[in-house]
């Protein structure tokens, strides 16, 4: 077991510098730093001395995989490739266009991120979990069809919509909480309410309708007919025998999501002025700032694999065929 | 009332397309304390819906439509849910076909046990387990104490079965309905099984509801049978009237269809057509369209009972208009003449001969996935197939029978030698074995798995001639393929069709078409019949035969099945964990086995008669994983006459007389 | 010629996926087993239901990706008039059928926001009033607006009978259409089945419970809804603005018609981009295994942990780049935007297809073990035939599952990254475009509804029919239900 996942952790190596390679090839080879300069400083009225003082200062003037004029191990760390992409691997994220540290930004926006993704992702689980055992206790009657139907309903509304009407009919009709807005410290709950509440319910549809899935194909199974004949009641095969199975299939899509917890929600945080990281790489990408963009891409990799190692860690304390081979 | 359970004119159903279509019809049978009843019946009678029906039971869809099931003087079928759970698992209990999927794969072997214990009879703590310890004692579980702990997918397939046996057993149930409960299980391992589930019974004089479509598990565990077909028991008889006297037209096809030594070379009987389907049902009597007496009656009523003797009655106009003292058997076929000329020439040149032929699959473990050893499922077999005859290969399942098949057409990678009519095979490259390929093809064991479900019926056979170049034109292989159709004796605007459009019996013969389609010289049969029906059986056995006898094939014969062997192989090869221990003619090997493997196996198989069971030599254990095989005689561990000798080294082949070669240390090497 | 065809990118793709559609359907109609699964899509109420709603949508779709440039209205030309020789002249903006169908919605722009069926705008304003005596006095008042409800002249008063005799018209319009397919559609199947209007008529509305026959019974209800729903609108169009007006004075109805266009490129044409690179490269994996397999997993692999919104902006990002350095390449706006549609499709595809060359290699594993495939291995049939003849027929069915079911999600996506500002360009009217205007206008006072309110409910009558579609199909065509 101690191999398995020593191997997966190995594996992710590779994994990270294809990320890498990639991302790099995006933002540099796509487009050359020139293409970029012009783009910033306004495609018109643009002098090389411009271009050139735009590149100097973002350190993006040098060659991308080899410098020919440098000496020794120079010839290969004075480059962009090096300074701007091999560098994410020890954390040096360099600086945004505002000048402001990204590292720096990073670590204070993680707060606000996660007191409203961790909320979000507990309720929701419990929700939607509890929800769709309701709908397959109670399959083929008329509460599960309905249930579906709403499920089916509530997955066909966009995102945005579950925030545009909430803030209207929370905030602005009954006045219940702020609008939006973020405070530091336990006072944060009411600003945090409404996204939370809004981001459960925007997820119940779909999480709910595939769980329900997963468990009616559990209860299919031949061991639930075993249990059945044991004489065990209907709610102790429900939760001790079809529950512990159906965790498997619910784990993997679960836990990968955990760490990218940390990067937050683009479209809440937007929408209720929270200072997180959704927020921050919203206004990257309006503000078109490239190294910000480029560096939450290799984070959100990294969480993201970090992810899937969590899930495997997690298989073997759910699945005994795991964790005895 | 002095029976256990007694089922009243049980049916039951399924919805489907907003109707119930009935399985089961009217269904009626009594099983008394102590007594094995066993329900027999082909796939698709309505015998395990049956059985479901009885402890309400049924999947979502199933819905019982009438009549009473009487539980130790109860009637169960009017029972409240919640009273009908206290009845489960405690005065009925049940055991079920596929012990792999029947465990819950996330809870101990103890903890599954222990449910039951805690259910029915109050038991938690020290004292559930003390007692689920001596449950698994007393099903003969190796180590109790370790597999209280463990998970079922660290058990064998038998212990699974044994396993399952016990957390029926926990809630010390006065019935016990087993649903094919061996036929996951090898012949070895079902051997073991039935003795186990008879000294419980006799133990604690539990009634047994028996479900199976075995003759000979009826014969070895049955006290009374009843024979179901198409959602009705049509005869039921105690044991001794149903194997010497059976009445129904349906039960005596049933067991002339049934291959054996003693019709070598004759036809076998079969039942023409199929079982009706449920959307289907003939009116009058549901056997009459396949029955070789019916009468216009038959087409219109449904036969009522006729008892004949003492608890054998049977639901037939015929027999009923035979009484008293009629002519009962059905008429004899036409006794086709046996076929000479297979078995009188001996010294025919060998088309197939493979040496020391291995297959090894690399396992592969730690951070590197390096290879640490080799699953040897083939380990060194030497094999030899003349013209025109079979060799049958025989051998429980794992034992790398057909990994060998499928090695000897080179669909695997394997090492040592295949010589087909003296050419090297495994050496060859790709485009050089091409053309080989006409002459040696493969039929396989699924006959739904081994169609195309996409490709019309002309297409599939069609496919072998066009990737060979068989047949150069278009009107050639027009030609070719309805010649083909009539030979397997399928209707020849079948080619349009597509696969789904046929029965199991049907597919398997468009699978021979397909191969016969290259005209090849040898046929590697894999299993052609174990996923049919007895009577379909018959008819593809008849199919081979005659193929055989006209066109000179040779069939290197791949089955577990030693009635088949019996009818259809000239020599057999008996394989155990991947090696070949003892081969040679068929009649000397079956009449007088040598190695005591081959000895144990025959004697596992059970004979669907009364008379003439072989003396039982018991096997313990199960068939070690081939990845670890064990030292010297891979056997010597279930063997009862093993020696040190047999601990320390392989035994070197013995000639006997006949021409059999064994490999064991009991005889002399040459 | 009157007009000049111009053929945008988006709009060959589209009707390329037309003809393949037009193709497949006649490949199926030749294999019983496809056909038989696609007789119980139709079978079903739900299936019947949604393909008729979604048929809609297309056909609108349709309509709005053939485009032209209109001919200018001839200008005198050194007062010969209009010589044979003169090149005609064509107007730069480019026009769709739909945009000619919908020709005043297009061209009747109020100032700002119009509530729906107004006649005078939204906010009041500073204007001159005539008083009886001739003087002119300025006061603060709605105005009244330049189209909706113009024909009403001064008599306002008129605004409630009119609104009431055009939905009137409009129903009855329905009812007699809807009455005319009704008939027409029983007739049809009691010539075909050989009986009785009457009783062909009544096995219309109550199907026996063995019949596999379509589900006609959904297909007119759904039908009747449609039409109470769009005659009164198209009752009302021409002389109002039935769902208002935005801010700078656009009909939002016609927005909302446009959009659909743009949902079912993004939905349609993203999955088509997807499909022949996951199709291959996941059945190459599972079929040959090995370093192929190891090498397509590892590429798919590293692209699926790059968190999608995440790839997508900085691929969007970087087109931007390109397409802000090269205005050169584009002749007129709409160019622009199409080309950006496509590239958006291309990148959405591009984050996309892991998932189905997962499931594909997955199930080619399985697939590949089985017997039919060895039966061919032994004739010594070739692996890219035996990939194209046994293995792909054997996985269309998830293909198939996979384009219906990512539609829906497609158009949802759509909306979220217009919002993120790294959808479509901000030029072209999508669902996503129009909410991203809209998103401040409930928190106004007084609030403007409308345009939101209608981009609600139509995404969510298009999300939620695809939705049911996708449903119905995967069991239709999923072995496991059958």
């Amino acid at each position: 077991m101690l191999a398995y996942l020593l191997r997966r952790l190995l594996y992710a190596i590779p994994i990270l510098i294809g990320v890498n390679l990639l991302t790099f090839a995006l933002f540099f080879v796509v487009n050359t730093p020139d293409d970029m300069a012009r783009m910033q400083l306004g495609v018109k009225r643009v002098t090389p001395e411009a271009i050139a003082k735009w590149k100097a200062e973002r350190g993006y003037d040098a060659p991308l995989f080899w410098n020919g004029e440098a000496a020794g191990l120079e010839k290969a760390t004075r480059t962009i490739f090096f300074t701007k992409s091999a560098r994410l691997f020890v954390g040096d994220f360099g600086a945004a266009e505002d000048g402001r540290d990204i590292a720096t930004e990073i670590r204070t926006r993680m707060g606000p991120s996660l007191a409203i993704a961790i909320p979000t992702f507990i309720l929701g689980l419990l929700v939607t979990v509890s929800l769709a055992l309701l709908l397959a206790f109670f399959r083929a009657t008329a509460l599960d069809f309905w249930g579906v139907v709403a499920c089916v309903a509530m997955m066909s509304i966009s995102g945005l919509f579950y925030i545009i009407g909430g803030q209207w009919l929370i905030s602005k009709v009954w006045r219940l909480v702020p609008i939006s807005g973020y405070v530091e410290g336990l006072d944060a709950w009411k600003f945090l309410l409404l996204p939370v509440a809004i981001g459960v319910v925007a997820g119940i549809g779909s999480s709910a309708r595939w769980y329900r899935t997963i468990f009616l194909e559990e209860m299919g199974k031949d061991y639930v007919r075993t249990a059945r004949a044991k004489g065990l009641s209907e709610s102790v095969v429900m939760f001790r025998h079809v529950l512990r199975n159906a965790m498997i299939p619910i784990l993997t899509g679960v836990v990968v999501v955990i760490p990218l917890l940390f990067m937050g929600s683009l479209l809440t945080e937007s929408f209720f002025g929270i200072p997180g990281l959704g927020s921050y790489t919203i206004d990257a990408i309006n503000a078109q700032d490239f190294a910000v963009v480029r560096s939450m891409v290799f984070i959100g990799s990294v969480l993201y694999i970090a992810g899937l190692i969590l899930t495997d860690i997690s298989y073997t304390l759910v699945d005994p065929r795991i964790r005895f081979d | 009332m002095s029976d256990l359970l007694s089922v009243r004119n049980l049916k039951a159903g399924f919805l489907a397309g907003g109707r119930v279509l009935t399985a089961v019809d009217g269904v009626s049978f009594a099983v008394a304390p102590g007594e094995t009843f066993a329900l027999l019946g082909e796939s698709g009678c309505g015998k395990s819906a049956t059985a479901l029906a009885l402890l309400r039971l049924l999947p979502n869809a199933g819905r019982i439509q009438g009549g009473e099931v009487w539980l130790e003087g109860e009637e169960i079928l009017a029972l409240p849910e919640a009273a009908m759970r206290d009845r489960r698992g405690s005065a009925a209990a049940m055991i079920f076909q596929e012990p792999a999927t029947s465990l819950n794969p996330v809870l101990t072997i103890g903890r599954q046990i222990g449910e039951s214990l805690e259910r029915h009879r109050g038991m938690k703590g020290e004292a559930a387990r003390r007692e689920a310890l001596a449950l698994l004692t007393a099903v003969g579980i190796a180590d109790p104490e370790r597999r209280l702990e463990e998970y079922p997918f660290q058990l064998s397939g038998g212990m699974k079965q044994r396993a399952m046996i016990a957390i029926a057993l926990a809630g010390e149930p006065r019935l016990l309905i087993a649903d094919e409960p061996t036929t996951a299980l090898d012949v070895t391992i079902q051997a073991q099984i039935l003795d186990l589930l008879a000294r419980l019974q006799a133990e604690r004089a539990m009634g047994m509801l028996l479900i199976t479509h075995d003759l000979g598990v009826v014969a070895r565990s049955a006290h009374r049978v009843g024979v179901m077909y198409a959602g009705e028991i049509v005869e039921t008889a105690p044991r001794q009237e149903f194997f010497t006297s059976p009445r129904h037209p349906y039960t005596q096809k049933l067991f002339a269809a049934l291959p054996d030594l003693g019709q070598r070379g004759a036809q076998l009987a079969t039942i023409p057509g199929q079982v009706p389907g449920l959307a289907a049902m003939p009116a009058g009597c549901r056997f009459a369209p396949r029955c070789p007496v019916a009468m216009d009656r038959c087409r219109l009523e449904s036969p009522g009972w006729t008892e004949l003797e003492a608890g054998h009655q049977v639901r037939c106009h015929w027999v009923a208009q035979q009484l008293p003292g009629g002519e009962q058997r059905l008429p004899d076929l036409p006794a086709a003449p046996p076929t000479a000329a297979a078995a009188a020439d001996a010294a025919r040149e060998n088309l197939l001969a493979v040496g020391e032929l291995k297959v090894h699959f690399p396992i592969r473990k730690g951070l590197f996935k390096r290879t640490v050893g080799h699953v040897k499922a083939v380990d060194g077999v030497s094999l030899e197939l003349q013209r025109g005859r079979t060799l049958a290969l025989v051998g429980e399942s794992g034992c790398g029978k057909t990994t060998a098949g499928k090695a000897v057409l080179r669909l695997l990678p394997a090492s040592g030698s295949v010589r087909l009519d003296g050419r090297e095979l495994l050496a060859l490259p790709e485009r050089e074995l091409k053309p080989l390929r006409r002459r040696m093809q493969m039929v396989f064991q699924d006959p739904f798995a081994s169609l195309n479900p996409r490709l019309t019926v002309g297409e599939i056979i069609e496919e072998g001639m066009t990737a060979l170049r068989v047949a150069a034109s278009r009107d050639e292989r027009r030609a070719a393929l309805a010649a083909l159709l009539e030979s397997v004796g399928l209707p020849a605007e079948a080619l349009g069709r597509y696969p789904h459009e046929f029965s199991g019996g049907q597919r398997q013969r468009i699978a021979i078409a397909r191969a016969l389609a290259v005209q090849p010289e040898l046929l590697v049969c894999d299993e052609p019949t174990s996923a049919l029906d007895v009577s379909v059986q018959a008819q593809i056995l008849n199919l081979l035969r005659r193929l055989q006898e006209e066109l000179g094939l040779a069939y290197l014969f791949i089955t577990h099945n030693f009635a088949v062997v019996e009818y259809l192989a000239h020599d057999v090869a008996v394989m155990y964990l991947g090696r070949i221990v003892e081969q040679g003619p068929v009649q000397q090997v079956l009449a007088a086995p040598c190695h005591p493997y081959t000895r144990a196996l025959l004697s596992a198989v059970p004979e669907p008669r009364l008379a003439g069971q072989r003396e039982m030599v018991r096997l313990p254990g199960e068939t070690p994983s081939p990845a670890r095989p064990p030292q010297g005689c891979h056997f010597h561990p279930r063997c009862a006459q093993a020696s040190e000798r047999c601990r320390q080294e392989y035994p070197a082949p013995s000639t006997q007389a006949g021409g059999v070669v064994v490999r064991c240390h009991l005889y002399p090497a040459d | 010629m009157a007009f000049l065809p111009v053929f945008l990118w988006s709009d060959l793709v589209i009707w390329l996926l037309v003809a393949a559609l037009g193709l497949l359907a006649w490949g199926v109609a030749r294999t019983p087993p496809l056909g038989a699964a696609w007789g119980r899509v139709l079978h079903s109420r739900t299936g019947m239901a949604s393909l008729a709603v979604l048929a809609l949508f297309v056909a609108v779709g349709l309509l709005d990706s053939a485009h032209y440039r209109p001919r200018l209205a001839d200008a005198p030309q050194n007062g010969q008039g209009s010589g044979a020789g003169a090149a005609p002249a064509y107007g730069v903006e480019v026009l769709s059928l739909l945009d000619a169908l919908l020709t005043p919605l297009r061209t009747q722009v109020e100032k700002t926001y119009s509530a729906p069926l107004a006649t005078r705008a939204y906010a009041k304003e500073m204007q001159e009033v005539r008083q009886p005596d001739g003087s002119l006095v300025q006061q603060r008042d709605f105005p009244r607006l330049k189209f909706g409800g113009a024909h009403l002249g001064s008599e306002e008063s008129a605004w409630a009978g009119d609104v009431a005799r055009r939905l009137l018209q409009g129903y009855g319009l329905a009812i007699l259409l809807w009455a005319a397919l009704a008939i027409f559609l029983a007739g049809r199947l009691a010539r075909r089945r050989q009986c009785s209007f009457r009783q062909s008529w009544r096995e219309l509305w109550r199907r026996p419970p063995t019949s596999t026959a379509p589900a006609w019974d959904a297909l007119l209800l759904t039908l009747a809804g449609l039409f109470l729903l769009l005659t009164p609108l198209l009752a009302l169009a021409p002389e109002y603005h039935v769902l208002g007006t935005d801010k700078v004075g656009q009909d939002v109805l016609y927005q909302i018609l446009k959009s659909i266009r743009t949902a079912l490129v993004i939905g349609l044409v993203t999955t088509l981009v997807t499909l022949p690179v996951g199709v291959l490269l996941g059945i190459a994996a599972g079929y040959f295994r090995g370093w192929v397999d190891d090498l397509i997993q590892y590429l798919y692999t590293t692209l699926s942990s790059i968190p999608g919104v995440l790839l997508i902006a900085a691929a969007v990002l970087m087109m931007q780049v390109v397409i802000d350095t090269h205005p050169e390449w584009f002749a007129t706006a709409a160019e622009r935007a199409d080309l950006r549609l496509l590239a958006l499709c291309f990148i959405l595809g591009m984050t996309s297809w892991t998932g189905l060359a997962r499931l594909l290699r997955g199930e080619t594993l399985k697939l590949s073990q089985l017997e039919y495939i060895q039966a061919a291995q032994a004739f010594g049939v070739s692996s890219w035939r035996i990939l194209l003849r046994h293995i792909l027929p054997n996985v269309m069915h998830i293909v198939l599952i996979a384009l219906v079911m990512d539609f829906s999600g497609l158009v949802l996506a759509e909306a979220v990254l217009s919002y993120v500002g790294i959808g479509v360009d901000p030029t072209m009217i999508s669902f996503g475009t129009m909410i991203n205007n809209a998103r401040m206008e409930l928190a106004r006072e007084p609030m403007v509804w409308w345009s939101l309110a209608a981009a609600f409910v139509f995404m969510f009558i298009l999300v939620l029919a695809a939705n049911l579609f996708a449903d119905v199909v995967r069991d239709a065509f999923d072995p496991r239900a059958a």
